[in-house]
């Protein structure tokens, strides 16, 4: 049900992000989805990849602050308005959306989101029978 | 305007002043020799009434330093009573104690009339209005240069430090005409006073500024004079020394007359710790000849500076010291604040989200000189946005709160500062001296 996001601290300085990319590119890490928050100071960019814990070893070893994070993987389906339902659930349920965005891979509209309550989260998406992603899942994401 | 608070002293030829110097330097020894600092530091050195014969004989007595002052935190340095003693000054601790310096009833009475001697060579008379924009309690440019005022006879404003606005009401209500300020606050003033359509020249009655606490260039007093119309002397004072009026220009605008019947000056190489050749600069070293609650004897200020050759015209034979060039340590003179990196470092240290690398970078921008904290993260790197603005919150409370000024904080990539090797260079100096 929860994937591990890979979140890189990204200087507000020229060339700090393609050096990150350059890092993870140089060992064949294939990116899915990638969103950047950024203040004036600093930015935080938060990555999917198909193998997160070799990404992270390369971004230590080359002295990266980075860290991996549990983060709920829920598949959406096509028709409008899914989304939106998806989402209502959680906040009947009485939980807030710490972040959140979204990718399409493998034919399928995937939402990452952290909430402020991961259990009941989880319980939500059990409950409401939603589909979801699993670490194993990552490298069909990756497969035509 | 060659007039003096007080002529005969002021203008008393060498040999008598030296000669002063020397009446007072005895008793100074013997009274400091009732401390408990001074008697085991006598006693370690052989030193006694005899062993020091004359003026020359100062250098056999050992440099008292700020580490000295404050391993004897807070009465080691007392030569007399507490009970005699009526003012305690205290400043900030930053590798651990404090320094108190302890003033009995006639130390303030010579203290005040030092002052008023600065600001009367400057121009100040009884008629005058003067504000004080220093920061009063510990900090001695507010009470020290309130006495004096008060002293000499100017009608005095202890407005204190901030609130810009207020400050020009004042100086536009109460028909100010003197005013003590830190330079690049005086700029600040001045850049206000335009803003909100205030002509120096033609809405207020200024006419003199002192300025000091913090380096400036001639060209930085130059401007200030320029903004508000005023003549800008400067002025060096620190709390070990009382505070204001140790050194003060008068109206040549050439060097600061030091007042040598309060004080022996010597300048001495802050490596070799002997004199300088005369007229070289090195580090200011001062022997408080008119002080009895608490006597120092050769203390190095960190301050460099030279000795300015020949007589002034303004007929005072006090020697005169050139501009201050900087510090024989790593103090940062910021604001009118004195501080130390290793404050910061104190503070930085404590937070586990923070690694061990980190720069401070003073620059000026526009009228106003900041600090800028560039600090790397640990390995414990939180993805959680809110959690690293909360940090750089928390690190910039702490850090205004032990120095007193708000730096900017930057987080930075953990290895992304240049990585410092030995004795790690930790300051950037950028301001305009301007």
């Amino acid at each position: 049900m929860t994937i591990h996001q890979l979140s890189v601290f990204l200087e507000n300085k020229y060339g700090a992000l393609c050096e990150i990319l350059a890092l993870l590119a140089e060992e064949n890490i294939r990116i899915v989805a990638a969103t950047i928050a950024d203040t004036s100071e600093f930015g935080i960019m938060r990555i999917i990849v198909d193998d997160p814990q070799k990404a992270y070893t390369i971004l230590k070893s080359n002295n990266v602050s980075a860290n991996l994070t549990d983060v709920l993987a829920v598949v959406t389906a096509p028709p409008a308005g899914s989304f939106a339902q998806t989402l209502t659930h959680f906040t009947k349920a009485g939980l807030s959306i710490e972040y959140m965005y979204s990718f399409v891979a493998g034919g399928k509209a995937i939402l990452i989101l952290r909430t402020n309550n991961r259990e009941a989260a989880r319980e939500v998406i059990r409950r409401q029978n939603m589909e979801y992603l699993c670490e194993s899942d990552l490298p069909a994401l990756f497969t035509e | 305007m060659t007039t003096y608070w007080q002529r005969e002293m002021e203008t008393l030829s060498r040999e008598k002043l030296e000669k002063l110097q020397w009446e007072r330097l005895k008793d100074t020894i013997e009274a400091a020799g009732r401390s408990p600092f001074y008697k085991k530091r006598f006693a370690e050195n052989g030193i006694t009434a005899g062993s020091i014969r004359s003026l020359g004989d100062l250098h056999k007595i050992p440099f008292t330093t700020k580490d000295d002052l404050r391993n004897t935190y807070p009465f080691g340095m007392a030569a007399i009573p507490l009970k005699e003693c009526v003012r305690l000054h205290s400043s900030s601790g930053t590798t651990g104690n404090p320094t108190v310096v302890l003033h009995s009833r006639k130390d303030l009475e010579e203290w005040a009339d030092q002052v008023a001697r600065c600001m009367y060579m400057v121009g100040l008379r009884d008629t005058d209005v003067f504000q004080n924009t220093s920061g009063y309690g510990m900090f001695t440019g507010g009470l020290g240069f309130q006495y004096g005022a008060e002293r000499l006879g100017a009608l005095t404003i202890p407005a204190a430090a901030g609130n810009t606005k207020r400050q020009i009401k004042f100086i536009k209500d109460f028909h100010v005409t003197c005013l003590h300020i830190i330079p690049s606050y005086a700029a600040r003033l001045a850049e206000v006073m335009y803003e909100t359509g205030v002509d120096p020249r033609r809405d207020t009655q200024l006419r003199t500024i002192c300025i000091g606490a913090e380096p400036h260039s001639e060209e930085q007093r130059k401007r200030i004079e320029q903004l508000l119309g005023v003549k800008a002397y400067n002025c060096f004072g620190m709390s070990e020394m009382n505070g204001p009026g140790v050194a003060f220009e008068c109206t040549e605008q050439n060097g600061l007359h030091v007042w040598e019947d309060y004080v022996v000056v010597e300048v001495i190489d802050p490596e070799t710790l002997l004199p300088v050749r005369d007229g070289e600069v090195g580090e200011l070293v001062l022997t408080t000849i008119n002080r009895e609650a608490m006597p120092l004897l050769r203390y190095r200020t960190r301050d460099l500076t030279r000795i300015i050759q020949g007589d002034c015209p303004c007929g005072r034979t006090h020697k005169r010291l050139s501009r201050f060039q900087g510090r024989s340590d790593d103090m940062i003179i910021m604001k009118g604040v004195n501080l130390f990196p290793v404050q910061i470092e104190n503070i930085l240290m404590q937070f586990n989200e923070l690694g061990n690398n980190w720069l401070i970078t003073l620059e000026t921008v526009g009228n106003s000189d900041e600090m800028l904290i560039e600090v790397e993260l640990s390995d414990l790197f939180t993805d959680d946005y809110s959690v690293l603005q909360r940090l750089a919150k928390e690190i910039t409370r702490q850090l205004k709160d032990e120095l007193l000024l708000t730096p900017r904080i930057k987080l930075v990539a953990k290895g992304s500062l240049p990585v410092m090797e030995g004795k790690a260079v930790r300051v950037k100096d950028l301001r305009k001296l301007l």
